[in-house]
């Protein structure tokens, strides 16, 4: 169910990531062609240190380790840049801030007057009706993870771009956190970096898989997200990534590195069309 | 060093719930606090047995050093001078704390919104704090005369830079996951400062407060001593030391030693308040020991 679909004007957009992908000092540099499913979930699954994080920092405009040489755009031909709300890896909860504060936090440091009542909306929406005035050391791992995904919510933006969100919960957790960001995300164009197979599989609409040697894109299992956890062929899937992601590294040669050209959304399940 | 005072005990209770969100405290159990203030007055207690012993034995005279006893005397017998004079003193030391704290703060704030004026003006600062400060006071008192206004600015450039640096550091720490999600939130330069750095950068504050607190009584003296004071704590000391009424100067000592203490435990109260806020602890009622 859609609780309350983006109200931005132009509507959802898909995204264009097209370019060489640069690490200075760290590792040598990638080619990069990542269609972005409008309103779905793309999933980029990946090691650590192989510049998924640098990858989605570039998409939010943040400064990154890391160069694009190329574009990144949207296909409504607006910048993404401003369109664009993120999660990260922890909560990033301003501790002196009670829940209610740190739901509206983006609205006080844009200097607009926050929408309470629609905050406290989200605030139930996550589960965590009367605890608007508790602060964040009052809270779990994953109440605080709630409170960050209605303050995700508030913000509002077609974009949202989720960097290993649910990795620092315990399992049984990160489960219901999954249930939840689906639900509370739908209609949006979602970017989820993750190096857990299981999530990836779950989630993902689209999965890309991100090594050193560059992007490569996986098939999905079938049915649409959320999977049930239990599902053999969910399982199957997960086994398949496991595989790919542990692969061994091609020797490494002067040959220049895979450019690996998906073909257009238009091959993945569910296709590029709006829910 | 906050360790040496002990903590409040039983005058944070009655106040909980006068003040707007003051509660939140981080106290150990009471039990513990009444140990800790037991065990203080039996340290002082032994410390002024040995002394006291040490001058009936020694037979020492008053002039070189005088007991506890006869030093409690004087501190009755000339109350009404060491009053007046202890006044001047807190009055410098106030106005110092409050102005250095007021200047340190502001700079702090002036360096995290201008990070390049920053890279000139801290070497600067690091720089200055080489000039012995007491050095300066003969000079101050040529600026600002006799009165308490050069003792005010001792102790004001002594615990300057302190408050400065310590607040500087935590505005610059702030969490830089933070500063990334309030970029994306589209944040204004200012309103970061004002929202995120500020508030997390509070414990910070509270330590370079504390250390103001304890370098500003000394300031104020040492002002009052190479600086021609007329009044004052530090003056009546001088005083004191040069007719040999040793006695009249422990006095005084012990008057400014309780002013400094007292201050401490005030500002010490304030800024695990300050702590405490930032840490998100608030309403202690359920979680007290």
């Amino acid at each position: 169910m859609v609780f309350e679909a983006p109200r931005d004007g132009p509507g959802v957009p898909g995204l264009m990531i097209e370019g060489r992908l640069d690490f200075p000092g760290v590792q040598g540099a990638m080619q990069v062609v990542l269609p972005v499913l409008a309103g779905r979930w793309t999933v980029l699954l990946g090691p650590s240190g192989v510049g998924k994080s640098t990858l989605l920092r570039l998409i939010a405009g943040l400064p990154s380790g890391g160069q694009l040489d190329g574009a990144i755009t949207a296909d409504d031909a607006a910048p993404a840049a401003g369109r664009v709300a993120w999660m990260g890896q922890t909560d990033l909860l301003a501790p002196w801030l009670d829940v209610m504060g740190n739901v509206t936090l983006g609205a006080r440091l844009r200097g607009e007057r926050p929408d309470l009542g629609r905050a406290r909306a989200l605030i139930g929406r996550v589960g965590l009706a009367g605890r608007e005035h508790d602060t964040p050391v009052m809270l779990s791992g994953g109440q605080r993870q709630r409170v960050a995904l209605a303050r995700t919510l508030m913000e509002d933006r077609p974009i949202v771009l989720l960097d290993e969100p649910f990795s620092a919960l315990d399992a049984r957790t990160r489960a219901e956190m999954q249930e939840l960001a689906h639900e509370v995300l739908a209609g949006r164009t979602v970017i989820l970096v993750t190096h857990e197979p299981g999530e990836a599989a779950r989630l993902g609409d689209a999965l890309w898989l991100m090594l050193e040697a560059g992007l490569q894109r996986m098939s999905t299992p079938p049915g649409a997200p959320v999977r049930d956890l239990a599902d053999t062929a969910l399982l199957a899937a997960q086994a398949e990534l496991w595989q790919a992601l542990r692969a061994p590294a091609p020797p490494s040669s002067p040959a220049p590195p895979p450019l690996v050209h998906a073909a257009r959304p238009a091959a993945s399940p569910g296709g590029p069309t709006r829910p | 060093m906050s360790d040496d005072i002990p903590q409040t005990g039983p005058a944070l209770t009655a106040r909980q719930s006068s003040v707007k969100r003051a509660e939140g405290e981080i106290r150990a159990p009471r039990a513990m606090t009444w140990l800790g203030h037991l065990r203080g007055v039996l340290v002082l207690a032994l410390f002024l047995g040995l002394w006291q012993f040490y001058v009936w034995v020694s037979g020492i005279t008053p002039f070189i050093l005088p007991g506890p006893g006869r030093v409690a005397t004087t501190l009755i017998s000339s109350g009404d001078v060491i009053f007046s004079n202890a006044l001047v003193t807190i009055g410098e030391v106030l106005a110092g704390l409050a102005l250095g704290t007021l200047f340190g703060a502001l700079t702090a704030l002036g360096l995290i919104a201008a990070p390049r004026l920053a890279q000139i003006v801290m070497p600067v600062l690091v720089f200055s704090q080489a000039i012995p400060f007491f050095a300066l006071a003969p000079l101050l008192v040529i600026w600002l005369g006799f009165g308490m206004a050069s003792k005010i600015a001792m102790a004001t450039l002594i615990i300057y830079f302190p408050v400065t640096a310590a607040f500087h550091d935590g505005l610059k720490r702030t969490d830089p996951g933070l500063i990334d999600l309030a970029h994306v939130m589209g944040a204004a330069p200012r309103r970061l400062i004002w929202h995120l750095r500020m508030p997390a950068a509070l414990p910070d504050f509270a330590t370079g407060l504390r250390l103001a607190t304890v370098y500003a009584p000394v300031g104020a003296v040492i002002g009052e001593w190479v600086g021609g004071a007329q009044g004052g704590l530090g003056y009546l000391m001088l005083l004191a030391n040069g007719r040999s009424r040793i006695d009249l100067m422990f006095a005084c000592l012990v008057v400014l030693a309780a002013f400094t203490v007292a201050l401490y435990v005030a500002v010490d109260r304030l800024a695990r308040h300050l702590e405490a806020r930032a840490a998100g602890h608030r309403g202690t009622g359920d979680r007290q020991a």
